[in-house]
């Protein structure tokens, strides 16, 4: 049995952040869970996926963030406890849905979870989703640690309920991968079916109607706001005249640093986790009982211009700051040193603070970012495309995923890049103005998620580039999760259906297309050069499956390579794949055994065919 | 912050510093002592560094800031290196001391520390360093890959964890797969050894 199963009411868990989420919902009776994957999100799906093979749990992996979230909308609106998981970017493929959903509303809870990632471990921004909650008119509830994480969750399908809206949940890197004792608490049944009674005139969003359901919208909103007065989410703790008001993560580092400061009798705290909408009258009588407040919050000041304005119409004018010189940034994330010491110097207290240890002689380390696989075909694919664009100006707007890494030098195969599926609607512009040949890359995932719209408008329109989709059957960088394209008889999951994408190109019109297996260098490269020529829209599928998920399949090791006596040290192999496999040993290329993955792309490429496989 | 205890562990992906933080929260469990953690492992399947941080003891942070490490834990030598902003005078170092060079190295894109030096650099800072092959003791208890095992027993017989051995035996055991348990505890024993001498 799935561990988040386990209906031991009282019993402690050791859990991650997002195993919490899961087991929450769990709890809650949740009903229906979709997601596109995205880190810091991950592992809530993985759950909900595990969990969907042994119980009546419906989970799916959707296309993308817009129709999970669909998906969910439908769901809830028959009734049923759904729950929609995405990371922050994914709120804005969402976004379409959202804003008209809050006015459609929900009748069984609905939980949209954004996972926020400050300093952005894993994400190309670090926008603040809390955002969206103004935006949309939708409740917002963010939990300050794991256990709360779990604790909160059945209270936002309640909330949800009671409001008849959609909540959205907020966590932060920092909740999502921490871990902590939970203390599981009992499981609601799941209630999986439930039925739509037709009301046209409530839900289907012609202008008429949402001029109805936007009334009543603000009326909802109206309830939450009393709501969020007596949550026991908004509370206040200690007492004194200087005030502290925070959100998230940041309770946990201001209640470390209170104690570190000795200043717990001198200062008060106002935790915010039901933060859209703010609680108006708890932050004015907490204002009044304070002679100056600090705004702990990560990210923008989303509270900070809240409670300002609050202070404004009650009269107040004790100092409230937040975002400034010295004190917090909107940029990154926050850490215990930081709080401690911005706290220490807003209220004149003195802070004790361990010097770091004196770097100035520690020689400089070498980087270590992080590589496509050994055995990776992505790193074939880009070989061939370089070799092929050889004497073209050339621009690669790339995407999301593993292949991103192809940026990095020696590859250096990646120019541009704003969002999924920006590859290829970059390149229509890119090859409108300029008189670059243009190759794009896109992964299979990141193609059924976005990529085909931009696909269907270059042909359209007409446009002229290469678009190479890396077909690795499966999504990779987030951990192997399904897509479209996927067989997922290979994970023994029967009731799927399988998208080629060659058939999708084929059905849009592409005029050129291609297949190549990138391990096989030279007819990759010759079959690029051919797409390049092509005045068009040429597509090249570079189909070989992940290594890292292939390994999970095969029941021998593919034979490892060897760098024989026959090397003249040209280094063509470190120099222009660099495989990780490689390394330098007394100045000569060595291939570590255990990571090579016999892929033979390097063996292909050594000018003194001096690359062999070992001998069994 | 006396009843507190930070201890941040770094390695490459693979080296298997997270079952070693997975044995340590089990092992708080079972002394009763609260533990918080916090990891950081994006790509660490492609070679990248992976950082978790773990709190012992009653604070709310699961993240520990710069300089604030009670002790460091490296599984790599040049990451220990990189790690050492975690640490202060009074920070505890142990670390491996058989390199995973990354491949910038191999790229000509940066040279290796020498190990001899990076040594001293650490013991010239921090209060004490613990430095051993860990990867050779763990051969030597029958499985490389038990180098995770190994430091953890260093680790363990600093005695600056508010856990016992004990605890971390059993939370070998009930942590780690039956059939390596054995190796995994000789790993665990040969690294106390390995503290021990030093």
């Amino acid at each position: 049995m799935h561990k988040l199963l386990t209906d031991q009411p009282g019993a402690t868990m050791v859990l991650l952040g997002n195993e919490a989420i899961a087991r929450g919902a769990i709890e809650a009776g949740v009903a229906v869970a979709t997601t596109y994957p995205g880190t810091p999100s991950s592992e809530i799906s993985l759950n909900f996926f595990q969990i969907s093979q042994e119980s009546s749990l419906y989970f799916e992996y959707s296309t993308n963030e817009k129709v999970s979230l669909e998906v969910a909308a439908a769901t809830a609106n028959a009734g049923v406890r759904s729950m929609c998981v995405m990371k922050h970017v994914g709120m804005n493929v969402a976004a379409d849905a959202l804003m008209t959903l809050a006015y459609v509303g929900v009748k069984g809870g609905l939980i949209i979870l954004t996972a926020d990632d400050p300093f952005m471990f894993s994400s190309q921004n670090e926008q603040d989703n809390r955002y969206y909650g103004k935006l949309s008119g939708l409740p917002i509830l963010e939990p300050s640690s794991v256990e709360e994480a779990k604790n909160m969750i059945p209270y936002a399908f309640e909330l949800s309920e009671s409001l008849q809206e959609p909540v959205i949940f907020r966590t932060t890197t920092r909740i999502n991968h921490s871990t902590a004792p939970v203390t599981l608490g009992p499981i609601r049944e799941r209630v999986c079916k439930g039925d739509f009674a037709k009301d046209p005139f409530n839900y289907v969003t012609v202008p008429a109607v949402s001029r109805k359901l936007h009334v009543k919208l603000l009326a909802n909103l109206e309830k939450a706001a009393e709501q969020t007065e007596t949550s026991p989410y908004n509370f206040v703790s200690g007492s004194g005249s200087w005030g502290i008001i925070c959100n998230g993560v940041s309770y946990a580092y201001i209640t470390d640093a209170v104690r570190d400061l000795g200043i717990h009798d001198k200062v008060k705290i106002l935790r915010i986790g039901f933060s859209h909408p703010m609680p108006q009258k708890m932050i004015k009588t907490f204002l009044g009982s304070c002679e100056k407040v600090l705004v702990v919050e990560e990210g923008e000041p989303y509270m900070e211009e809240a409670i300002k304005a609050f202070a404004q119409e009650a009269g107040l004018t004790l100092p409230i700051n937040g975002k400034g010189k010295d004190l917090f940034s909107r940029l990154y994330e926050f850490n215990p040193r930081l709080v401690r010491q911005v706290v220490a110097g807003y209220f004149g207290v003195s802070c004790q603070v361990e010097p770091i240890v004196d770097l100035s002689n520690v020689p400089e380390i070498p980087q270590r970012p992080p590589n496509l696989c050994a055995g990776c075909s992505h790193r074939a694919t880009f070989y061939a495309v370089k070799k092929a664009a050889e004497g073209l100006a050339t621009i690669y707007p790339t995407d999301i995923g593993c292949y991103t890494l192809g940026f990095l030098p020696p590859l250096g195969m990646g120019d541009f890049l704003i969002c999924m599926g920006s590859s290829v609607g970059t390149s229509c512009g890119f090859s409108k103005v300029t008189d670059k040949k243009v190759v794009s890359f896109i992964g299979d995932s990141t193609f059924f998620h976005s990529g085909i719209p931009g696909l269907v408008n270059a042909i359209f329109n007409n446009h002229n580039f290469t678009f190479v989709i890396l077909d690795n059957g499966i999504t990779a960088m987030t951990g192997h999760q399904p897509n479209p394209g996927v067989d997922m008889s290979l994970m023994k999951l029967q009731g799927y259906g399988r998208i080629s994408i060659e058939a999708v190109v084929r059905a849009l019109g592409v005029p050129h297309i291609s297949v190549i297996q990138p391990y096989k260098v030279k007819k990759s490269i010759e079959a690029l050069r051919e797409a390049f020529s092509f005045k068009g829209v040429s597509v090249v599928i570079a189909q070989e499956m992940c290594t890292l998920y292939a390994k999970g399949f095969k029941k021998t090791k593919s034979r490892a390579y060897y760098v024989s006596d026959k090397c003249r040290n040209h280094r063509d192999c470190i120099s222009q794949l660099a495989c990780p496999a490689f390394f330098l040993e007394e100045e000569k290329v060595k291939i570590n055994p255990t990571m090579c993955d016999g892929c033979a792309v390097c063996a292909q490429i050594c000018p003194e065919n001096a690359i062999l496989p070992v001998k069994s | 912050m006396s009843d507190i205890t930070r201890l941040i562990i770094v390695a490459v992906g693979g080296q298997g510093n997270l079952l070693a933080s997975s044995v340590l929260g089990e092992a708080a469990l079972l002394a009763g002592i609260p533990l918080r953690m916090s990891e950081i492992h994006g790509m660490a399947q492609r070679g990248g560094v992976v950082e978790s941080a773990l709190v012992f003891g009653n604070a709310q942070s699961t993240i520990i800031s710069d300089g604030e490490a009670d002790v460091l834990l490296g599984f790599e030598p040049s990451e220990t290196l990189r790690a050492l902003n975690k640490c202060n005078a009074r920070t505890v170092v142990i670390t491996n001391l058989s390199p995973l060079p990354p491949f910038t190295v191999a790229i000509g894109k940066g040279v290796y520390p020498d190990i001899g030096e990076l040594q001293q650099i650490i013991r010239e800072k921090t209060a004490r360093l613990i430095a051993m092959n860990a990867v050779d003791l763990a051969k030597t208890a029958g499985n490389v890959l038990s180098v995770n095992m190994v430091l953890l027993g260093a680790l363990i017989q600093t005695g600056i964890l508010p856990v016992t051995a004990d605890h971390v035996i059993t939370a070998i055991r009930t942590k780690t797969k039956a059939a390596f348990v054995d190796i995994n505890t000789r790993a665990f024993d040969l690294g106390v050894e390995a503290a021990l001498r030093q």
